[in-house]
């Protein structure tokens, strides 16, 4: 089971520092991130992607799935 | 890349929207001025009795609107809040008192210092210095708490409020307040004023704009996204300025402005470190109210009470500079919003990321 930040409900940047940290210091190669708003979708995204993780995003029940994988 | 593109787009639009709100009619270097405006619709409403400033500036409405249509269409409205919607009352409040000491949000501080007003290249570091300390808070975890889904009324509080305030110029003009001399009477046609909020209000929504994510992210993440999109309007603004003969060099004899150095500073460190702790700057709160975020519009409303409060108790500075009382408002301005983030840091985030409540999520999903 991989790892899992919720970010549902903070504004931003809160996500984006939270994911930023755990990409830092994780071990692990996959990331589950929780987030409600498109706003946080998009910050996160392109953080992951700035540290070089790979993202892909499923759309749940209150927001966004983001899946990162270590590339 | 296509997002670079897309908030330097934004940008261009607000700053042709800013130029030519000011060509038709708006005060000078003030063609789109959140907290003005905001001051303005408080006087407009009654609130406050400073006669030149009172009029229910429909490109608020406009602003409002177009994130909501903007919001509506790519699916993104959602009614949220309950994230210490009492504290971003506080917030926008505060906010007010800092931007009526300056004369303008940072949006205005932009345009004035793209008009030549070098007061506002005064108060530039003072809106950096605030936002970089309320970057320290974020780096200790500083937060409001989580917001969360609300009935979807609590969404379109903020909309049709903005729907209502153009429909009361129109219909019940007796009912209202309106200026007939100062700023409040400087005012672009009600359609073009109405139609450009619009504009901006889907342009922003769409590229999340921020004037002073802008300046955080940059800080906190070596990011220039949204820095692109602030700048853009700066090029825009100061490019209009010069071909249309309204760039005017100097300190002395700004429009609506003051030499105030110290104050100028100040007040827009009080906006910077509030937008900051408020997640967003007054242009944002407005685009994020459109969107559905109650928590937002209590913000909004905390800064229409702010402008109320400076003008009824004779705080707002004017062209002829800062009050006494005003000055003292800004200290315990700066003091609240210390406050306010020293007792959000820290703790917060400890409560936050609990394991227990990270099993918990893990299991909903």
């Amino acid at each position: 089971m991989a790892e899992l930040i919720d970010c549902r409900g903070l504004s931003c940047p809160e996500p984006v520092l939270q994911v930023r940290r755990a990409l830092q210091e994780t071990g692990e190669k996959t990331l589950h991130v929780l987030v409600s708003s498109a706003a946080a979708r998009d910050n996160v995204k392109r953080a992951a992607a700035a540290l070089s993780w790979e993202v892909q995003v499923e759309s749940t029940e209150d927001g966004y799935k983001l899946i990162l994988n270590k590339s | 890349m296509k997002e670079k593109a897309a908030i330097i787009i934004a940008g261009v639009v607000l700053g042709l929207a800013a130029l030519l709100l000011a060509w038709y009619g708006n005060p000078a270097n003030m063609g789109f001025c959140i907290a003005c405006f905001l001051r303005d619709i408080a006087g407009g409403l009654g609130l406050h009795r400073a006669e030149a400033v009172q009029y229910l500036r429909p490109e608020i409405a406009g602003l409002v609107l177009g994130a909501f249509f903007a919001a509506l269409a790519a699916r993104e409205f959602k009614a949220v809040g309950g994230s210490s919607p009492l504290l971003r009352f506080l917030l926008g409040l505060l906010m007010m008192v800092g931007a009526l000491t300056f004369l303008g949000c940072p949006l205005r501080m932009i345009l004035r210092l793209a008009g030549g007003d070098w007061n506002a290249l005064v108060a530039l570091p003072g809106y950096v210095l605030g936002i970089w300390v309320g970057t320290l808070f974020l780096r200790k975890g500083y937060s409001l708490g989580r917001s969360g889904p609300q009935g979807a009324l609590n969404g379109w509080v903020a909309p049709v409020t903005a729907l209502i305030l153009p429909l009361l110029l129109v219909a019940a003009p007796a009912l209202i307040f309106t200026s007939e001399t100062g700023p409040g009477s400087m005012r672009a046609p009600l359609a073009l004023s109405l139609g450009i909020g619009l504009l901006v209000g889907v342009a922003i929504q769409r590229t999340r704009l921020c004037t002073m994510g802008a300046i955080r992210d940059l800080i906190l993440f070596r990011e220039a996204q949204l820095f692109l999109g602030v700048f853009s309007i700066f090029v825009v603004v100061l490019v209009g300025n010069l071909i249309l003969g309204k760039f005017n060099p100097g300190f002395i004899d700004q429009p609506v402005a003051h030499s105030d150095g110290l104050w100028n500073f100040l007040g827009m460190a009080v906006v910077g470190l509030g937008a900051v702790l408020a997640g967003g700057c007054p242009l944002r709160q407005l685009v994020l109210s459109g969107e559905g975020n109650s928590d937002a519009w209590f913000t909004v409303l905390g800064m229409i009470a702010g402008g109320a409060m400076m003008h009824n108790f004779g705080l707002a500075a004017s062209a002829a500079g800062t009050t006494p009382a005003g000055r003292y408002a800004v200290i315990i301005a700066l003091v609240l919003l210390l406050v306010i983030g020293a007792a959000h840091s820290g703790a917060a985030m400890a409560r936050r990321s609990s394991p227990a409540e990270a099993a918990g999520s893990q299991s909903k999903a």
